[in-house]
Order: structure tokens, then C-alpha cells, then sequence
């Protein structure tokens, strides 16, 4: 569980993404990761191995548990990318699907 | 594991712990023989880590056709071998058989190869088996996802595929509850045949054992000779991808790409005579890529994790050599660059040959001695 | 047309590399500065261009240093591209036309792969959090505290809800302390550093008294100690999710002094110090030895950071941990010792320019011996019970590495092959110090015995479609098509 300090919250530049198809906002310079964390978002994938739920570990792109789907792709790790207005986030359930 | 020897004495000591030896030291236990397995350590040349999975049968044996016979027997046994291993460890090693195909890019080459299976099976003394030579509109409807490069291809229903790193634990844990003494970093410097037996002087202390078989890898070469033998091998390189896991969508084994139970596309291969060099080349990882891509469109988003170079283990025909020494009777060499396509045979044919006493006249075709004699005109 | 993309490549945007691209550029070699972050400043001086947390003095003014070491590099001439991702470094097998040694650096920026050719590659790669493998830790909810730390700098955010910090090590307490000055809640920090580290750290105590450290390190603990509950001496942890599935962090338990206890947690920030990134080092083909003292691996350097591979250097915490201040020193001397490899100034000159970094980096070190045996990890932090997770990619515990030992590997690549341990994306980054520990302590000897994963590139993911558009030499075709 993550919150915004206060001083920044009133001088930030919002960015509407969605989460699950969720409408969501984010400031301009999160990860996507951060993002999912400040909105409340603590699990962002289901593991391809047994399912289990994990979120965020590192931020710093080594540890590869923040995997989401973003804009239709796959695997894509989120504290390695910007949110961007309209990007769509989901949820990764299990392995990746070879079309997406 | 790690004390030196007491020099124990053993019915049998295999030399080499990779899929071959592991095979045939499952075997030898199982037929009721004192077996010690003797492996180099953790960081070692083994191709038993960097193959490519297939238990293949389409195409093997043009100039051999007792080999095109060994490989579709062992294909056939194949499965009663994973079932076998399950019972006994509780491992599935994920053996599936669902027929393999070799897609191609060009008429030319679906010409040649369609060549090349017909010359196979023409051969005197070959056991014929089914395989179809397919134009693109088939393929497709086997391989929905082959891209517009794809002309056609050849398939046969006996090739299968398995999971070959889980075959080695399966193996070493199945090695371990028949009561086989598992020695790793005990790499052998010289063998003596002596009093009817043999006496291995290894890194960990002596070893002494009533037979000695050498599935070595590429090792094989040179402890061969010590025991009146000859396994002239050579390292040829081929470079692997690993994708990401990805949820099923190929189902059946190619010979260049296949996806494995866990989920992660496998992409190969090629063939560089690089010596004992492991390091990897990105402009032949590119073109194993590239070719991947135009099989199957689909993977170019997928992302590469691993990627690793293994050196095979070759003859110089491509052929196994099996034989049993004349000068030290009871030294056998198993050597062959299809340790998992062979591993149902090592295990439930040649080691029981080996633990009673020897290999018969079926092997002389396997013997190195070919390489000596000069090739008809 | 030269045969030569660079004279040299910098890789990381850090301390280390950013002054080491600096210096090198500032003498006129031709210098490109490759990171993977779109801003400069590694994790250390992460978001140093652009942070929401404006007000200096609730990051502290050691993070603000960071900014100080964008000027030199900007007027320097070295080009810096941001948002490069290395994924190898290697030698081709033959040297260009001129006999002269290149490198080869396979790179992804904007999604296309590319091949860059130097003449010397200085890795700058940095650091990452020692893994801390308790019962529970890959729920969600549980972050590194250097992750915490990320959060805060590049986004403003702290954590809400119920909030324990655990663990031991400098940037435990320097983020709690910023935790302070933000306003945030912690409800606990739990402080694993063993009571008999005290008693092995006393004899090197002398030296830390001289320490950079020791002022600001001493008033920040004070104050923190003063305004948050620390509980002490606690010897074991884990991490527990919700009742029914929920599958997120729901409460911490702790053991101190025999007796166990539970504490509600939205949120669990662990940390036990930093080791070297040595990822890209190690599928380089650097050799790397077993460091007793800081108790992790790092690859083998000289004084100049020269590693076993010719024409690759190493500097910073990339090399062994030395903190922000240190690796800034000796990004500079491993520039100077780059410059002279490749023939653009003598030794003496070498020697001569080095003097003042040298002196200011073994400043930088000193007390570095106390911090480290002060804050060794207790054996049960890096020697896990069977049950907990190791490799966090592929699901792989403790227990089932001690079964592999016992059925014959020796090491962590036999392991690899047999469990899968350390073949997921992170590739060991996350599991490698910890199956290595697991396997010595199973076996009866020491890691540097036992050995690492031996790896190879890619060490970050691409596609295989940027794979496949790299340039390929007419015998790269032949090797794959004829045959």
C-alpha cells in the first residue's frame, strides 16, 4: 500500500491510463509499476509456474515480478516503462499468450 | 560425495555422468550389476545440458541403415522408458510423440529432402517407416501458424520430444535408489586393464572395477586408446535460444524450433567446427532467429531469455560408435551425439548386453574399426 | 569508414560511470554513455533530474551530490544515450583489419537491437539488493527496501496502511530516516544484526572512527532510534498472506529471544546491504572470486578495475561494495587506466592524474571493513529452511537444493540443470548468492568452492525479431543454413 505525498499530489501532471480496463490516474514520470501501486494495485500478476499472486519486488529491473501486459504486449516489466496517457495495463495471468 | 575413493570394488564403473552414461548406469543397476558413475564437477564441457530435446527418428541413417533401425527401435521403446522411470522416481520427463516435422523454406530444398528420405529408405537392410512428404496447404492445416516463406514439409508420426534436463535428475535420482555410487569430481586421468579387471586413477583417489564402460562425451577420445579402444570424436558447435514461457501453441516438435512443457520456445541450431569454444556468436544466434521467424511469424514478440552454445559430440560419420575391446576384454565405449533419442536403448538394451557379458554381431556395424578401412570406390 | 563506433563505451549511468565518462571524454577519447533508465543517476541518484520530492531535506544531501556529476559529464562531449539496454559484451573472434582488439557491445534502444564495436568497455553496472529469502517473501506487499526507495524518489510515494521495515545495513536506516523527514508511518523496524557481530566488528572500529560515515551515519540511526520502534536481536521472519487465498502480505512474524510474535503489514520493506550486478561481468566471461569480508561475489579487478577479460574494466559497486563516493572515485581511476590502455596517455601521466582520486577513494573506504562484519547477515538470512522459495522465477525451494547436493551436485550449474534454479528471466540475480550458500553449507565447504552460475548473454530479455535483424557475416549464415 503506497500513497502520494501530499505536496506532490497538488502539483502533479495527472496521466489517465486504465487498469483491467479500470479507469486510473498516475503522474507523468511513474513507472507503470508505480502507477499500479498508487493506485492501490498490489499484485499485478499470477505466476506461470503455480499461479501465485506477486507484485513489485526491486523497481529497479532485475527481479522480473512486476511482469504486466501493457497495451496488448505481453511480459513487459513495469517499473522499466512510463506510463503514458491511454497506455492500458492488465493484470498477467500465467504464462504469456504468443499472440499478445 | 565429495571423499576421496576407499577403491571399492564394482562390477562396473561408467565414466561420464550425461545422458549416456546416467542411461547406461540405470540399466547396469537394473540388471543387477555394482555400478559407480564417475563425472567431472559442476563446471564441465557436457552437452547432456545444451541439447535440444528431440527423440527423433525422420532422417537418421542415410549410410547407415542398422542406425535408421537403432533410432526407430529406441523411438519405440521410448515411452515404456518414461513410464518406467515414473514409476520408480515419481519424475515425469514429459515424453510426447505427437509426430515431427521439418518444414522448408524453398521448393528446392523440399525437393532434396524428399530426396534424401527416399535414398534412406531404399537402403539394403531397411526397416522402412511411415513419413509423408507434405506441400504447404497440409502443413498448414498440422501447423496453423507456419508464415507465407513455407513451402512445405516432411513429417513423420515416430518423432516425439521430452524434457531432456529432467531426464538427466530423473536418471540421477533413478541411478541413486538402485544403489549406484555416483562420483562427481572424479574426472579419470588414466585406466589400467589389470588382473582381469580395470583400475581407474581419478581426481577423488582409485577406483577399481571388473568392467569399465566409457560414455565419456568428449572425453571418450582420450581414455579410448588407454583400454585398446577408439573413439576419435570431435566438438562441433551448435547455438540455442530459449523464449520466455508462453501458453501452448505448438504442438508438435520441429526439428529447428519446438516448445517445451514448461512453456519456453526452443529455437536452433547450427554447426561450427569452433573446437571446445562455447562462446556465443550473435550474428549466428541472428540467423538461427530470423530462420525461426519465418517457420513461425508469431515468435518475433517473444522475448529470448537464454541462448547457450553446446559442442556435440561427432564421429566422423555422425554415426555411434559401441564396441568391446579386443586387447582389454570387458572396456566398451558408447559414444553418439543423440544421447536422448538413444537413451531408451542405452538403458534397456545395451546395458543389459553389457552386463552379460557382451555386445553380439548386431554392434559390429557400431565398431570404430570402419573408420580405418578405406571407403569403396 | 572506422572500423570503430567508439574509442569507449561507458555502461551504466551511476556514479562510477558517470564520471568515468566523464573524465575519459573530458582527455578527448571518443566516449558513449549506455543506460537502460530514460535519466541519468543508476539507482543511487535515481530520478537525481526530475524527482517530485523536491524539498532537499527529505532525501538528504547525499543523494544530492548525484546532481553535481551531470554538469562535468554534459560538458565533457561524451554522448549519452539513455534508454540503451546492454545486453552483451564480447570479443569477436577476429580482430579488426588494423589487429586491433575490439569489443563488441549487443545493445536494444527504442526496440531495435544493435551491435556497437569499441576498443574498451568500463562496466559501471552497479549494485542490487542481497536477496532475503524468508517463508512469504515473494507475496505481494513485500518490497526491497532499495524498491521503497525507488518508489519515493522517482514518484513521491510512501507507504500507507501498516508498514515494517526489517532487515540490517545503512540503507535501512538511511530510508527510514527519509521516511521521517516525509512524514510517513512506520510501525516498526526490525533489526536483524547479530548480537556476535558486534563483538567481530570491534576490532576494525578504530578504523571507522576516521570514517565519512560515522557523523551522519550516527545521527541519522540516533534520530530514527529516538522517533521509531526499532526492535532488536530478532533471529527469524516471515511474510504471511491473507487466510483463503487472498494472495497479498497481510502480517509479519518475528522471532526475538526465542518467543515469536505477530505484527499486521500491508507492507514489508526488506533489506541485508547490497551486492555487485554481476551479470553482465560474469556472461562477459570476467572471473569472479567469493569475497569473505562482504560475504558475496564479486568479479576479480586489479587496483584499476582491469578484470581477466582485455579491453573490459569494472567500476564501482559493480566491482564491490563501496558506496556512491567511492564508485565516483573509481570510475575516474578506471577511466585514467583506459586512457593509457589504449595509448592515449603514458603511465606516469596516468599515475600522476590518479594521485587525487586515489587518495579521495581510499577516504571514501575507509570503515568500509567495520560496516561490512557489523552488518553480515545472519546464516539463517542467507541460509534459508526448506521450505522457503530460493528461486523466486521458477518457484524453487530451499529443500529441494539440498536434495539435488545430496543426489550428486556439486554446484549451483549442475543445480541449474536439475531444478531450474536460476534459468528464469531475472537469470540468478535474485536466487544465485543464495543456492550458492545452500549448496556450501549442505556440502560442508566454502562458497567460493562451490562456485556460481556461469552465465551468458542475453542478460536482459529482447525479442527475438530485434535478434533476428542483427548484421550476420557470410560464415554466421553458412553455420546455420548449409548443412
Amino acid at each position: 500500500m503506497f500513497r502520494r505525498l501530499p505536496e506532490i499530489e497538488t502539483a502533479a501532471e495527472k496521466v489517465s491510463f486504465t487498469i483491467d480496463g479500470r479507469p486510473a490516474s498516475a503522474r507523468a514520470g511513474d513507472s507503470v509499476a508505480a502507477a499500479l501501486l498508487a493506485n492501490g494495485v498490489t499484485a499485478c500478476r499470477n505466476t506461470p509456474v503455480s499461479g501465485a499472486a506477486r507484485g513489485p519486488y526491486c523497481m529497479m529491473g532485475v527481479c522480473f515480478d512486476c511482469l504486466v501486459t501493457i497495451d496488448g504486449t505481453g511480459n513487459r516489466q513495469g517499473c522499466q516503462v512510463r506510463v503514458a496517457p491511454g497506455m492500458a495495463a492488465e493484470t498477467q495471468n500465467g504464462k504469456r499468450e504468443v499472440e499478445r | 560425495m565429495t571423499q576421496p575413493s576407499r577403491g571399492g570394488e564394482y562390477d562396473v564403473a561408467v565414466i561420464g555422468g550425461g545422458l549416456v552414461g546416467s542411461a547406461l548406469a540405470w540399466g547396469l543397476a537394473r540388471s543387477g550389476q555394482k555400478v559407480a558413475m564417475l563425472d567431472e564437477g559442476d563446471i564441465a564441457v557436457r552437452p547432456s545440458r545444451g541439447n535440444f530435446a528431440l527423440v527423433w527418428v525422420q532422417g537418421k541413417g542415410l549410410g547407415m541403415a542398422e542406425y535408421a533401425g537403432w533410432t526407430k527401435q529406441s523411438s519405440d521403446d521410448w515411452s515404456g522408458f518414461a513410464d518406467l522411470l515414473r514409476e520408480q522416481t515419481g519424475l515425469d520427463v514429459a515424453y510426447r510423440r505427437p509426430g515431427g516435422f521439418m518444414p522448408m523454406l524453398s521448393e528446392e530444398e523440399l525437393q532434396a529432402r524428399a530426396n534424401t528420405m527416399m535414398r534412406l529408405h531404399n537402403q539394403p537392410d531397411m526397416i522402412p517407416y511411415p513419413y509423408e512428404v507434405m506441400d504447404r496447404e497440409t502443413l498448414r492445416k498440422e501447423l496453423p501458424f507456419i508464415g507465407p516463406d513455407v513451402v512445405g514439409g516432411t513429417y513423420c508420426p515416430l518423432d516425439g520430444h521430452c524434457n531432456s534436463l529432467r531426464l538427466l535428475r530423473t536418471l540421477h535420482k533413478g541411478i541413486g535408489m538402485l544403489g549406484v555410487d555416483y562420483r562427481p569430481n572424479h574426472r579419470v586421468e588414466s585406466i589400467e586393464h589389470r588382473d582381469g579387471g580395470f583400475r581407474m586413477t581419478t581426481a577423488g583417489g582409485e577406483i577399481r572395477a571388473g568392467k569399465v564402460v566409457l560414455a565419456a562425451g568428449h572425453d571418450s577420445a582420450r581414455l579410448a586408446p588407454m583400454v585398446g579402444l577408439s573413439a576419435p570424436v570431435r566438438p562441433q558447435r551448435g547455438h540455442v535460444i530459449v523464449t520466455e514461457k508462453t501458453a501452448p501453441f505448438l504442438h508438435h516438435p520441429t526439428v529447428y524450433v519446438r516448445q517445451t512443457d514448461e512453456g519456453g520456445v526452443m529455437i536452433g541450431d547450427s554447426f561450427e567446427e569452433t573446437g571446445f569454444d562455447t562462446t556465443l556468436q550473435p550474428g549466428i544466434s541472428s540467423a538461427i532467429a530470423q530462420r525461426a521467424i519465418r517457420f513461425f511469424p508469431l515468435l518475433g514478440k517473444l522475448n529470448v531469455v537464454r541462448s547457450w552454445a553446446a559442442l556435440r559430440v561427432l564421429t566422423p560419420d555422425g554415426f555411434p560408435i559401441y564396441e568391446e575391446s579386443k586387447t582389454a576384454p570387458g572396456a566398451f565405449v558408447a559414444t553418439c551425439h543423440s544421447g536422448v533419442t538413444l537413451a531408451a536403448n542405452h538403458a534397456l538394451t545395451l546395458a543389459p548386453l553389457i552386463a552379460a557379458g557382451g555386445l553380439g554381431d548386431r554392434f559390429a556395424p557400431f565398431s570404430a574399426r570402419r573408420f580405418h578401412v578405406p571407403q569403396a570406390a | 569508414m572506422s572500423a570503430f563506433d567508439f574509442d569507449i563505451a561507458v555502461v551504466g549511468a551511476g556514479p562510477a560511470g558517470l564520471a568515468a565518462a566523464a573524465l575519459a571524454a573530458s582527455k578527448g577519447a571518443s566516449v558513449v554513455l549506455l543506460d537502460e533508465q530514460a535519466e541519468p543517476g543508476g539507482q543511487i541518484y535515481r530520478a537525481v533530474t526530475e524527482t517530485p520530492v523536491r524539498d532537499r531535506k527529505v532525501l538528504g544531501p547525499d543523494y544530492w551530490h548525484g546532481a553535481e556529476l551531470l554538469g562535468p559529464l554534459r560538458d565533457s562531449g561524451a554522448a549519452h544515450w539513455p534508454g540503451s539496454t546492454v545486453w552483451s559484451v564480447a570479443r569477436p573472434r577476429e580482430d579488426g583489419p588494423d589487429g586491433q582488439r575490439r569489443i563488441q557491445i549487443g545493445l536494444s534502444r527504442n526496440g531495435a537491437a544493435a551491435l556497437l564495436t569499441v576498443r574498451h568497455v568500463i562496466l559501471a553496472t552497479g549494485a542490487l539488493e542481497r536477496p532475503f529469502p524468508i517463508p512469504g517473501w515473494t507475496l505481494p506487499g513485500v518490497l526491497g527496501a532499495g524498491a521503497a526507495q525507488v518508489l519515493l524518489k522517482t514518484s513521491g510515494l510512501v507507504p500507507s496502511g501498516a508498514t515494517v521495515m526489517a532487515g540490517s545495513g545503512p540503507l535501512l536506516w538511511l530510508l527510514a530516516w527519509q521516511y521521517l523527514q516525509a512524514g510517513a508511518r512506520i510501525d516498526a523496524i526490525l533489526d536483524t544484526t547479530p548480537k556476535e557481530n558486534w563483538r567481530a566488528a570491534l576490532p576494525l572500529l578504530p578504523g571507522f572512527l576516521r570514517s565519512p560515515y560515522l557523523g551522519k551515519g550516527m545521527k541519522l540511526m540516533l534520530e530514527v532510534r529516538r522517533k521509531l520502534t526499532v526492535i532488536g536481536n530478532v533471529t527469524a521472519l516471515r511474510a504471511e498472506g491473507g487466510l483463503a487465498g487472498e494472495g497479498v502480505l497481510k502480517s509479519v512474524v518475528y522471532t526475538r529471544n526465542g518467543t515469536e510474535h505477530r505484527l499486521p503489514a500491508d507492507t514489508l520493506l526488506l533489506h541485508h546491504g547490497v551486492i555487485p550486478n554481476l551479470n553482465l561481468a560474469n556472461a562477459t566471461g570476467c572471473a569472479q572470486r567469493w569475497d569473505e569480508q562482504q560475504r558475496c561475489w564479486r568479479p576479480t579487478t586489479d587496483e584499476w578495475g582491469a578484470t581477466s577479460v582485455e579491453g573490459v574494466s569494472l567500476a564501482g559497486d559493480g566491482a564491490g561494495i563501496g558506496g556512491a563516493r567511492a564508485a565516483e572515485e573509481a570510475g575516474r581511476l578506471t577511466a585514467l587506466d583506459a586512457l593509457h590502455r589504449l595509448g592515449r596517455i603514458g603511465r606516469e601521466q596516468r599515475d600522476h592524474s590518479a594521485a587525487p582520486f586515489r587518495a579521495a577513494l581510499d577516504r571514501a573506504l575507509t570503515g568500509r571493513a567495520f560496516l561490512d562484519t557489523l552488518y553480515t547477515p545472519a546464516e539463517a538470512f542467507r541460509v534459508p529452511a526448506d521450505d522457503t522459495i530460493v528461486c523466486r522465477c521458477e518457484e524453487i525451494t530451499a529443500g529441494a537444493v539440498r536434495e539435488a547436493v545430496r543426489l550428486g551436485c556439486s554446484g549451483p550449474n549442475q543445480a541449474k540443470s536439475f531444478l531450474r534454479c536460476g534459468m528464469g528471466p531475472c537469470q540468478g540475480r535474485l536466487c544465485g548468492p543464495t543456492v550458492t550458500e545452500v549448496i556450501a553449507a549442505e556440502r560442508g565447504v566454502s562458497p567460493a568452492e562451490v562456485g556460481y552460475y556461469r552465465l551468458r548473454p542475453p542478460v536482459k530479455p529482447i525479442t527475438l525479431a530485434e535478434l533476428a535483424a542483427l548484421p550476420k557475416t557470410d560464415a554466421d549464415i553458412d553455420a546455420v543454413f548449409k548443412h
